[in-house]
């Protein structure tokens, strides 16, 4: 008897926990977000009629029109004449099949291109090692180095019987990728100093300094930054002592990128309840000991997402040193569209580049999301 | 260092302490002399220095007249002092303050470790040995936010014994918590208590004040205006500012 009202109550309670079916599901959901009015639906309608038409057309110029080679031609002008035939029509792939190597490796000779394709797998080994915290120790510092080290010999050679290859031979994705990784790995560092520089108290002119620094450089483009390290710099500097132009870019961006890394992180400081700090003060650690094993750690966790932001901003920001001439991986692709064989197709070089792009920074920002979500759940359940 | 001609037993001498938040006065003449092994409650309204004074003595805030003697170290602006006098204070929040980010047992032996240079096995069979004295061995792996209040305070507790403090500070430790948990964070202080620790204690729980504290300091406007024996003080109140908060608390209550 006993039993079976417990069931009735159980199926009851059990019912109430599960809504109806007509409110869960992709149809309830539709109804209910893009259907719920005449007026948002007739928007929905007209909006989906132009992503239809507009993927429609696409799909029509990029797949089923497209050509994809072209037969070598006698004469290197006539090579692209399959395209000349379907342009506005058809999108050409044929000229990335052409031209991808010198987008991805510029200038780089063009029998060695296996080093610096080797330098792009590093480096993305390199990012899926850091990315695993079963990695974050002390030894991660050790792979980091060394596999910077790798990448450096690879690229410049000279020794173990590879060639030499001048720095202002190399080109491409691995400039792209060295600019963005040596940035951020050096500028993420300076950013956390300076920020915990920003708030101190008991050393007014490094604070002084700190501040100093940071409104001075977010005061200035990027782009005079870059200017002044390729230009004025040198003016600067006693005769044989010029580091050379990528190595100087490479300064300015970490600067740079130090700079507004250090405003983020320092919101995440200020954060802090001023318990945490008192805690652990009363416990009577260090200045670096409560920084290192309290502060930071809580406070770097709190910014990931305006952190990832920078980070994927600072990568894209890497292809202005086009304009002092470097040759990254943006500018491979415009001297690649400026070849007289492919003039006129510099969309399908374009929309390579923008894809190689989309991977990097939609890699960094999926990862964040995966981060956030781990850390919070270590701390609420 | 200065030369201390008080008492040897005197665990922290307060010699007219005096001090300011911009020109509001917060403490004025504060005496307070409190004997190794005594314990004090010390009470009083809302703004009337109870925390500001506490938090002179392991200098969380920094007193500007006057002397302060912790163990015999008189607190100065050499750091090396407060690093003494810190490693042998241990001190408990209203709001716990425990470390989000690190788990129950990290908390407790992390000074230990950093600051102590304790071995870290050594440090967490310490830990343990606390937790279980608090009474929830069984959540050291959890972290601070899955625990309730009242758990997560006692945990404070014993993250500040790890460091064998000779002296505990505890500022209103059960005012954020709610009625039921009250009891089970004050039975841990009472038994802390019987061990003989020296304690300073903020709170308004008359209760525990005549349980366990040798003396009442009853403070009001930055002043010590009374003290004596919890009994003195409750059933005998000399001064009218006394008797009115002493009415209000019953009331409230
Ligand atoms: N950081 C601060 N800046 C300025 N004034 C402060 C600061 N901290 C405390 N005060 C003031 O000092 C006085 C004493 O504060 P204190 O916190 O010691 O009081 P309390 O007795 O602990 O009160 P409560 O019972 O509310 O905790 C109050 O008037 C308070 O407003
Ligand atoms: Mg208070």
């Amino acid at each position: 008897m006993s039993g079976q009202t417990a069931t009735i109550i159980g199926t009851a309670s059990a019912a109430r926990e599960q809504p109806p079916a007509s409110l869960v599901g992709p149809w309830a959901w539709a109804r209910r977000n893009l259907f719920g009015s005449w007026w948002s639906s007739a928007v929905t309608i007209l909006l989906g009629y132009l992503i239809v038409r507009w993927a429609w057309g696409f799909i029509d110029w990029a797949v089923i029109n497209a050509v994809w080679s072209v037969p070598v031609a006698s004469n290197p002008l006539d090579t692209a004449a399959p395209c000349r035939q379907m342009a506005g029509v058809g999108a050409c792939w044929a000229v990335i099949g052409d031209k991808w190597r010198f987008i991805l490796f510029g200038r780089y000779p063009y029998d060695q291109q296996w080093r610096p394709a080797l330098c792009i797998l590093l480096f993305i080994a390199l990012y899926g090692v850091s990315a695993n915290r079963a990695f974050w120790r002390k030894e991660l510092l050790y792979i980091w180095v060394a596999t910077l080290a790798v990448i450096a010999f690879l690229m410049w050679g000279g020794v173990l019987g590879m060639d030499y290859v001048a720095q202002d031979q190399w080109g491409g994705l691995p400039i792209t990728l060295i600019l963005a990784t040596f940035g951020l790995a050096f500028a993420f560092p300076l950013a956390v100093v300076v920020a915990l520089g920003r708030r101190s108290t008991q050393l007014p002119a490094v604070k002084f300094l700190c501040v100093g620094y940071v409104e001075l450089i977010r005061g200035v483009p990027l782009i005079s930054l870059l200017f002044m390290a390729s230009v004025m710099f040198p003016l600067f500097m006693p005769e044989g002592l010029n580091p050379d132009k990528l190595l100087r870019a490479q300064i300015a961006i970490i600067l740079f990128a130090a700079a507004y890394l250090a405003e983020v992180v320092r919101g995440g400081l200020q954060s802090l309840p001023k318990g945490q700090y008192e805690a652990a003060d009363a416990l009577g650690l260090s200045y670096w000991q409560k920084t290192l094993k309290i502060i930071l750690p809580q406070a770097l966790r709190m910014v990931i997402p305006p952190l990832v932001n920078n980070f994927i901003s600072f990568f894209k920001d890497t292809s202005l040193v086009l304009i002092i001439g470097i040759f990254d991986l943006l500018t491979a692709g415009k001297v690649a569209m400026a070849d007289p064989t492919w003039t006129g197709f510099s969309t399908e070089i374009y929309l390579v580049l923008a894809a190689i792009y989309f991977v990097f920074c939609y890699a960094m920002s999926h990862y964040s999301r995966s981060l956030e979500r781990k850390f919070s759940r270590a701390r609420n359940r | 260092m200065s030369q201390t001609n008080e008492a040897p037993e005197a665990a922290i001498v307060l010699d007219r302490v005096n001090k300011w938040y911009g020109a509001m006065h917060v403490l004025r003449d504060v005496s307070i002399t409190i004997g190794k092994g005594e314990r004090v409650v010390v009470c009083g309204p809302s703004g009337s220095g109870k925390s500001t004074t506490i938090r002179c003595i392991n200098r969380l805030e920094e007193h500007q007249q006057g002397r302060i003697v912790v163990d015999g170290t008189e607190l100065t602006n050499d750091t090396r002092a407060l690093d003494t006098i810190r490693r042998e204070v241990g001190m408990v929040f209203q709001s716990f303050n425990l470390f989000p980010h690190l788990t129950i047992l990290e908390n407790c032996t992390l000074a230990p470790i950093q600051v102590r240079k304790m071995p870290k096995a050594e440090a967490e069979e310490l830990a343990m040995s606390y937790l279980r004295r608090v009474k929830i061995p069984e959540q050291a792996k959890k972290y601070p936010l899955q625990l309730s209040g009242g758990q997560q305070q006692r945990v404070a507790i014993a993250r500040a014994l790890c460091m064998k403090p000779k002296i505990m500070l505890f500022d209103e430790p059960t005012s954020a918590l709610d009625p039921e948990m009250i009891k089970e964070v004050l039975d841990t202080m009472v038994g802390l208590a019987e061990t003989g620790m020296t304690m300073v204690c903020v709170t308004h729980e008359m209760g525990f004040a005549r349980q366990v504290a040798n003396r009442v300091v009853f403070m009001d406007r930055g002043e010590v205006v009374e003290s004596g024996t919890p009994h003195e003080m409750f059933e005998n109140p000399q001064t009218e500012r006394l008797q009115t908060f002493l009415s209000q608390i019953l009331r409230g209550h």
